[in-house]
């Protein structure tokens, strides 16, 4: 098979010929060229060349086309602070005022020079693999982009004090979103992971995000031209599955908080579960903890297809050693051969 | 020292039924209710907040821990505590807190939510606090000095912010202050012993463990 035969299998909530691997790897493309994290990311080609070159040294099952976050926060008049370890990061959010939020207009995605570096790496990625690999776009969910824009106090106060502003500001992110969105799709990459952190119960409540976040994703998945993953970045989701699958997502980051068969068991046949190995500890793994942690996760994760093996929390840490990547992906090759060990599934 | 749970306050004692009451009225986010707790309660602004706030909002960051409440409840439970204490407190300032100087800190973050939540939960038990807002490990070294602070709080987002605790710790170490480094923050609850890895005293799984994990450091009352 190839890897998108085996993802689209898995999607299916059928079993593959093995567990498909997703290392949701950004940064380390810039080490992989011997470039800083701030000079990778400000060429398109670079991170054409970063993620074939990992690609090609992991064997994994999907090329992600993911930047930073923080691209998006820049369109609507934000900055991107870099950093030489790490992820770069939303600076001050770009609304001050949330009285302006009645008049804002979403931003054009080609009027901003960062959304259309990603365009252009997934044009090339894209001419590059074919459909023989699926290349993973990202938006940040209408829901939880607000963190950026306006800060996270700022927003919980407009959430909860400011109704008719916080529904007009759904309504632009809405809009943003799935310009976004179906502008890489446009551009090259086959599906949307949609990144909705606030949508976890852990950071709100579900009766509020049933009447805030849960109208806008699903207005935004439905104008979505292709399949959408939601992406919940290390939160639990046991609370709110019901929720997500009305939203029309396909399939579910999760977490490592909750018990991954009992995620599986609350998704089966809705949802394909993507998760949840611990990028945070993966730092540190010696071979003996990384093999029994993929082996426990495709153990509890993997029986009926509806699976896909990756970390819990939508990027890998630039920590993580080259070495511990390899580990993983050859164990999954191996122990996540189907039928699984056992008779599993 | 892992701190997540609710141990026995000590200091002043809290009173059960206040807090309970405080604990629903909080969770409704029904302001007028915690009003009339405190009016009715005879007690003082000082004493109301330590013996039913304080406890209260523990309480409530020990549900979030265990699943049971959203951070969107601990958000607002807290700023209407931060309403209550501002206005209670304009009238009834409370005197210098002896003992131990702390401060708390965002290290390299512009995301705000996590120190904010700590300061209500300090000001809310009656503890005064250096607030260094966002920082660098210079920075903080180089105030943490300056002011004499022997506790240090440390708000974090990012794992490359955790890791710069073990800077910070060396420098502290360097510069021969003894200053004890309690962290907070979704690194730390993602990898339990990342706090014992970056030199940290103790470390919080929520805003309101601050006071349990306090008291642990300072032997007693802080």
């Amino acid at each position: 098979m190839t890897s998108m035969e085996r993802v689209l299998t898995a999607l299916s909530h059928r079993e593959p010929d093995r567990v498909p691997l997703f290392l949701l790897l950004t940064m380390h493309g810039a080490r992989e060229l011997g470039l800083s994290i701030e000079r990778y990311f400000s060429d398109h080609e670079h991170v054409v060349k970063g993620q074939l070159s990992m690609l090609k040294r992991y064997g994994h099952d999907c090329i992600y086309s993911f930047f930073h976050a923080s691209l998006e926060a820049e369109a609507w008049g934000g900055c991107t602070l870099f950093s030489d370890d790490g992820p770069p990061n939303a600076g001050a959010p770009p609304i001050r005022d949330p009285e302006t939020i009645g008049t804002l207009a979403p931003p054009r995605v080609l009027d901003s020079p960062g959304l259309v570096r990603v365009l252009k790496a997934q044009e090339g990625l894209r001419q590059a693999v074919g459909d023989s690999v699926p290349i993973v776009g990202v938006v940040m969910a209408p829901f939880s982009l607000p963190v950026m824009q306006l800060g996270f106090e700022a927003y919980l106060d407009l959430m909860f004090e400011r109704p008719e502003l916080m529904q007009r500001l759904m309504e632009l992110n809405s809009a943003f979103c799935s310009e976004w969105a179906n502008a890489q799709l446009a551009a090259g990459a086959h599906a949307i992971c949609c990144f909705d952190p606030l949508a976890s119960p852990r950071m709100i409540s579900p009766d509020l995000y049933r009447c805030t976040g849960h109208p806008a994703a699903s207005e935004t998945m439905a104008r979505i031209g292709a399949p959408t993953a939601t992406h919940l970045a290390s939160g639990p989701c046991l609370g709110t599955v019901d929720d997500l699958v009305s939203t029309g997502t396909a399939m579910v980051g999760v977490g490592g908080e909750e018990d991954l068969a009992e995620i599986k068991e609350a998704c089966r046949g809705r949802l394909t579960v993507l998760g949840n190995l611990n990028g945070v500890r993966m730092r540190s793994w010696d071979e003996e903890t990384a093999i029994a942690a993929v082996r426990s996760a495709i153990w509890q994760g993997a029986p009926g297809g509806g699976f896909i093996l990756s970390d819990q929390h939508g990027e890998i840490p630039w920590q993580v050693p080259e070495r511990t990547l390899q580990l993983i992906a050859d164990t999954a090759r191996g122990y996540g051969r189907y039928p699984l060990p056992g008779g599993r599934g | 020292m892992r701190v997540s749970g609710f141990p026995p306050h000590s200091g002043n004692p809290a009173r059960p039924a206040l807090t309970e009451l405080l604990e629903s009225a909080l969770v409704r986010m029904d302001k007028l209710a915690v009003q009339r707790l405190y009016l009715e309660s005879g007690l003082g602004p000082l004493q109301f907040s330590e013996q039913g706030v304080a406890p209260a909002l523990e309480r409530i960051g020990d549900r979030w821990d265990r699943g049971e409440l959203s951070l969107s409840h601990v958000y607002m439970s807290g700023r209407i505590c931060e309403d209550f204490i501002n206005t209670a407190f304009t009238e009834h300032p409370p005197a210098e807190a002896p003992g131990e100087r702390i401060a708390l800190a965002v290290l390299e973050d512009f995301h705000l939510l996590g120190k904010r939540l700590v300061g209500t939960v300090l000001k809310s038990a009656g503890i005064r606090y250096l607030d260094y807002g966002t920082a660098t490990v210079g920075q903080l070294l180089e105030k943490v000095q300056m002011d004499g602070v022997r506790i240090l709080l440390i708000s974090t987002l990012m794992l490359p912010s955790a890791l710069k605790v073990r800077e910070l710790r060396d420098g502290l170490d360097q510069l021969g202050i003894k200053c004890g480094l309690i962290v907070g923050g979704a690194p730390f609850r993602l990898d339990p012993g990342l706090y014992r890895e970056v030199g940290a005293d103790a470390c919080c799984d929520n805003a309101s463990a601050v006071l349990p994990a306090l008291r642990r450091l300072c032997g007693g009352v802080p």
